[in-house]
């Protein structure tokens, strides 16, 4: 077991009393997976994704990475936001190299690091462009390009590509199995596109919302992961699987909430 | 569709947006006619004071002409008193500005980045920033004499709060987001404070200094108007005294256009450092 939930709790006290947010919340990820988590909103994604981070604390349960408890944010975790929040008075480089700057990597060592993210990303030619310069598709990839040179244990990813046009989404897509391919990175990532999570992930945690559970864990078995899987059959299957189950949780919310 | 079809466009405009130059609303005009009216803005009150003191009957202690003015700067220049008084005003200024802005830019980033500071110095700056600076000169001779420490403290009273308030309302609106992936990059909070959020503010305390300089030139004239032995408040208030309109009328154009020269420097350092900052059209 590599990145670990363990019976994760997650309250918010309102002016209306206690909203449980999170329930029970049980997710093992080995080293090397893709894993994503898909929910309608509501079903408290973002909080379980921010848990894991480190950006907030459980009010009960644990999370753990290689064993060791999560008690706040830090590199071996990378993250991809997503609104890009890449630093707008740096350039690309500078953006790449600045968690390695923050760790104090020496200069010449730093710079090699990022270039070579950055190449992996495909982005050497712009090095030297500042964030405004570059389209939502290439500044989400400085996002990636920038957790990666961390080399972190796992890449926790918030709907990076909801704000893209599909077809950048679609380009992503491959960008990311690909990506995924070559580095052998453990990827955690939320989306409440079902389709793009069908097509991207090992298995795939559904969420129910109202409050956050985990409804079912399918183990996606695909026969490839090009463009063209997504005419199969068995894709349809699991898309329609997931969409039932997402839609039944969202009814029964809708009708808890009555 | 409604059953009552028509009826609605009986309302409804038939017309069209009138195409226009001159009113475009938040848009830009043509460049020559942007440059046309910045040259007007200037020139037609010029032609205007010189046709009015030409061919008006205007006692010429009431409004001088802009020939007796330029005789009298030539005059004030070439005896080096000019020099003097400019001199004297900007030294003041200078010192008086360096002196808050220094102290005001890290205490406002720490009160717009640290809630608990915010909570302590917030509600005492906001009260001290409401009290107009002027208000403290007869105090500030009574304490520190009629030498230039009253005036510069006047400076750094009338530049420091307001100042560190600006600054902090700069610091509240860093995304919360962009420090959170500080973060998650291993970042301190230490480091987040100086390498994340003192970069991105810097437009901003830019603005601030500009803004504040302005006022603070205000305030150096001022002081001088009540006590001084030079500079270009005590020339006009000496020049008032004498009845000499035409020095007067030298005194408000050189503050005037020091002013607007200290803005402009601003801009361009602005342009120069922050390129980033100016991109987000």
């Amino acid at each position: 077991m590599y990145l670990e939930v363990n019976r994760l709790n997650k309250q918010f006290g309102t002016k209306n009393g206690n909203l449980v947010v999170l329930k029970d919340i049980n997710m093992t990820i080995e080293q090397g997976e893709f894993i994503c988590a898909v929910g309608a909103s509501g079903s408290g994604k973002s909080t379980l994704l921010r848990q894991i981070a480190g950006l907030d604390r459980p009010t009960s349960g644990e999370v753990r990475i290689d064993g060791v408890p999560i008690t706040g944010p830090g590199p071996d975790r990378g993250m991809v936001f997503q609104h890009y929040t890449l630093y707008p008075w740096m350039s690309v480089q500078e953006n790449a190299e600045f968690g390695l700057k923050l760790q104090n990597v020496p200069h010449k060592v730093r710079r090699e690091q990022a270039s070579y993210y950055l190449s992996i990303v495909g982005l050497s030619e712009f090095a030297n462009s500042l964030p405004s310069e570059l389209s939502g598709g290439m500044k989400q990839r400085v996002a990636i390009a920038r957790a990666l040179a961390l080399e972190p244990k796992v890449l926790l990813m918030d709907e990076p590509f909801g704000a893209l046009d599909v077809h950048t989404k679609e380009s992503m897509h491959e960008f990311m199995l690909d990506l995924w391919r070559r580095t052998n990175i453990t990827v955690f990532m939320i989306t409440h596109d079902v389709e793009e999570a069908v097509f991207l992930a090992n298995r795939i945690y559904a969420l129910g919302a109202r409050p956050g559970t985990v409804r079912k864990v399918i183990t996606i078995d695909l026969p490839d992961r090009s463009q063209t899987v997504k005419r199969n059959s068995i894709f349809h299957d699991y898309r329609d699987e997931l969409m039932e189950l997402l839609r039944r949780h969202g009814q029964e919310a809708i009708a808890a909430a009555a | 569709m409604n059953p009552n079809p028509g009826s609605i466009q009986d309302f409804t405009r038939s017309k069209q947006l009138n195409p226009t130059v001159f009113w475009r609303l938040a848009e830009d005009i043509p460049k020559p006619l942007n440059t046309g009216l910045i040259v007007t803005s200037i020139a037609l009150p010029l032609l205007l004071w010189w046709l009015v003191t030409t061919f008006g009957n205007i006692d010429p202690k009431f409004l001088p002409s802009p020939g007796k003015v330029l005789e009298a700067f030539g005059h004030l220049w070439s005896t080096r008193e000019l020099l003097k008084d400019t001199v004297a005003s900007l030294w003041r200024v200078g010192v008086g500005f360096l002196l808050a802005a220094s102290l005001s830019i890290p205490i406002g980033v720490l009160m717009g980045s640290f809630a608990s500071i915010r909570a302590l110095l917030e509600p005492l700056f906001g009260l001290m920033r409401y009290m107009p600076a002027p208000a403290f000169i007869p105090l500030l001779i009574l304490y520190l004499g009629i030498a230039e420490e009253p005036k510069i403290t006047l400076i750094f009273i009338g530049v420091f709060f307001f100042n560190s308030l600006m600054v902090m309302d700069t610091v509240k609106f860093v995304s919360k987001d962009l420090i959170e992936a500080t973060y998650m990059l291993g970042g301190t909070r230490q480091q987040a404070l100086f390498q994340v959020i003192f970069p991105h503010v810097l437009p901003g305390i830019i603005d601030a200094c500009r803004i504040n300089l302005a006022a603070a030139w205000q305030l150096v004239i001022v002081s001088e108007l009540i006590a001084a032995t030079e500079g270009l408040g005590r020339r006009i208030s000496v020049a008032g005294r004498f009845l000499r309109t035409d020095e007067i009328f030298v005194g408000l154009i050189v503050i005037g256009a020091i002013g607007l020269a200290f803005d402009l420097l601003f801009q361009y350092f602005l342009r120069v450092s922050c390129k980033w900052a100016l991109q987000k059209r």
